[in-house]
């Protein structure tokens, strides 16, 4: 694979420095029939997350007498990716749902809604690399916009490795090439990160590399975070005008 | 309007370091007070809490509201409340259960009542009762459905929007906190509040929407035939008059709107319910 040089002259492929994240687009409350949702672009990643609940539960059986349940489903659209994909979970799917619903179950107050399921469904509608990290920052902004209540926002971002370099946010060639993918999701709280509520790795890094890693996802996150924010408080502005 | 600008708050947000204030939609951690739904911050010496913008109907008790029976049982009903949670309402809790009688000869899969939120314990589960002055079965009317978030909106500041209603349209309303509206009256004018709370709904800049509001409600009337053109014009010089007089008193907060509603509520309508009753069956 020496044909394909992924760092040229210390810029990315795309023209973006190391720590540098895709650009990002997000917006809160776009569909109507959900409690919350949220639509996001995070560089050629295009998903929609809808939330539905607290609602009761069915099954019945999976009903929790102490607690809410969490459902969460990552699913991609057929037209989603180069090669159409057939449609339906595959391995790869459910791994990434149980994933993302481990990162968001810890920061979803579910103790407050005993017998009742909160379903999040996120489709990508395009995909690129990162789109799992790209589903969680549409989930985390969809639940807030359900007015669920949480510790705080979970913010997800991905780093890899490529050439030898820790780069932020890759894009499909420094995925599909690259020595190391490696996602992150935070919990922040209060414009701090708390704790790591995702961590997975795939590919070859040193001790070092790893922690260098996790420092260059904290920034990173905080940047998606700001934007997450912004999302929010963009759809609510009217609405403190009306409160007063 | 107060220019007292409350802050938007999100999820994690650092509210108060003293946990002692700590109010309802907040939570604490490590001695520090932080938000934990997407809402309005209102913030006093003695209480930090949050006014949600979001989020469907948790019910709490004392509350009204207006509910679909789902199920029969022999010792009573099960009630669809448009919550997460089911409620029941137990034969004790309904007055008009005689023991001759058969559940569902008092109430029937499918029937409207309007309840109060009795007990709920710590697994969620949910009693009613009707053993209270506002409390029916609802036989005739209409029932309007909006967003729970939506429902002191609809009450307006110290009842002033569901006043304007009543009075402008001379129809019965109650409002349930669960977002179930009962609207009686005049098949007409009914329509017409109808028409006016989804309004109200959908809006979401209310500035002035009291007053949007009174002029919808006169343009329908005229073109329902129920209001004279010049009628209207002189009607509409009272209601400014009047207007005046409310924005002045529009200081207080929508939390408290709802507990004044409930009690003036009880007061003003049971009296005319017989007859209502007797002219729809």
């Amino acid at each position: 694979m020496e044909e394909i040089k992924l760092i040229v002259n210390g810029k990315r492929l795309d023209g973006r420095d190391f720590e540098e994240l895709r650009p990002i687009k997000i917006e809160a409350g776009v569909l109507n029939r959900a409690d919350g949702s949220c639509y996001l672009e995070m560089g050629g990643n295009k998903v929609v997350a809808a939330v539905y609940g607290p609602r009761e539960v069915h099954p019945k059986h999976l009903e929790d007498p102490s607690k809410a349940i969490i459902r969460y489903r990552y699913s991609m659209a057929p037209f989603s990716v180069e090669e159409r994909k057939r449609p339906g979970p595959d391995r790869r799917s459910i791994e990434i749902s149980k994933v993302s619903r481990e990162a968001l179950e810890p920061v979803i107050m579910k103790e407050l809604f005993p017998r009742s399921a909160i379903d999040i469904f996120v489709e990508v509608l395009q995909a690129d690399a990162g789109s799992r990290t790209a589903c969680l920052n549409a989930a985390s902004v969809a639940l807030i916009d359900a007015g669920i209540p949480m510790k705080g926002m979970v913010t997800s971002v991905a780093v890899a490795k490529v050439d030898g370099i820790l780069v932020l946010d890759p894009m499909k060639e420094e995925d599909n090439y690259g020595e190391a993918d490696i996602p992150f999701a935070f919990l922040i709280r209060n414009g701090k990160i708390e704790s790591i509520t995702l961590l997975q790795m795939d590919g070859r890094v040193s001790k070092e590399e790893l922690k260098k890693a996790l420092e260059m996802a904290k920034k990173g996150a905080m940047q998606i975070y700001q934007l997450q924010r912004e999302a929010i408080l963009k759809k609510y502005i009217k609405e403190e005008e009306v409160m007063e | 309007m107060a220019e007292v600008s409350r802050k938007i708050v999100l999820p994690g947000d650092l509210l108060s370091t003293n946990p002692k204030t700590a109010g309802p939609n907040t939570y604490v951690e490590g001695n520090k007070v932080y938000a934990r739904v997407l809402g309005l911050l209102d913030k006093t010496e003695t209480m930090v809490k949050v006014i949600p913008l979001k989020g469907r109907y948790v019910p709490s008790l004392g509350d009204t509201v207006i509910g679909i029976v789902k199920e029969v049982t022999a010792n009573g009903w099960i009630v669809d409340i448009l919550s997460p949670y089911v409620a029941f309402l137990p034969v004790q809790e309904n007055p008009a259960m005689r023991p001759n009688k058969k559940p569902n000869e008092v109430l029937d899969i499918g029937d409207a009542i309007i309840a109060k939120v009795m007990n709920i314990d710590p697994k969620m589960r949910v009693t009613l009762t009707m053993k209270d002055k506002l409390c029916r079965p609802i036989r005739v009317g209409r029932i309007v459905v909006i967003n729970p978030t939506r429902v002191p909106r609809v009450i307006g500041k110290k009842g002033s929007m569901i006043k304007l209603l009543k009075s402008e349209l001379d129809v019965q309303i109650i409002v349930g906190q669960n977002g179930l509206i009962w609207i009686n009256g005049d098949r007409r004018k009914v329509s017409i509040a109808e028409e006016a709370i989804y309004i109200i709904e959908q809006e979401a800049h209310t500035e002035g929407l009291t007053d949007r509001i009174a002029e919808f409600i006169k343009k329908r009337k005229v073109e329902m035939g129920l209001a004279k053109p010049e009628e209207v014009e002189k009607e509409e010089v009272e209601e400014k008059a009047e207007e005046l007089g409310k924005t002045e008193v529009e200081e207080e907060r929508t939390e408290e709107v709802k507990m004044e509603e409930k009690p003036e509520e009880s007061l003003e309508i049971p009296p005319e319910i017989p007859e209502e009753r007797l002219k729809g069956e």
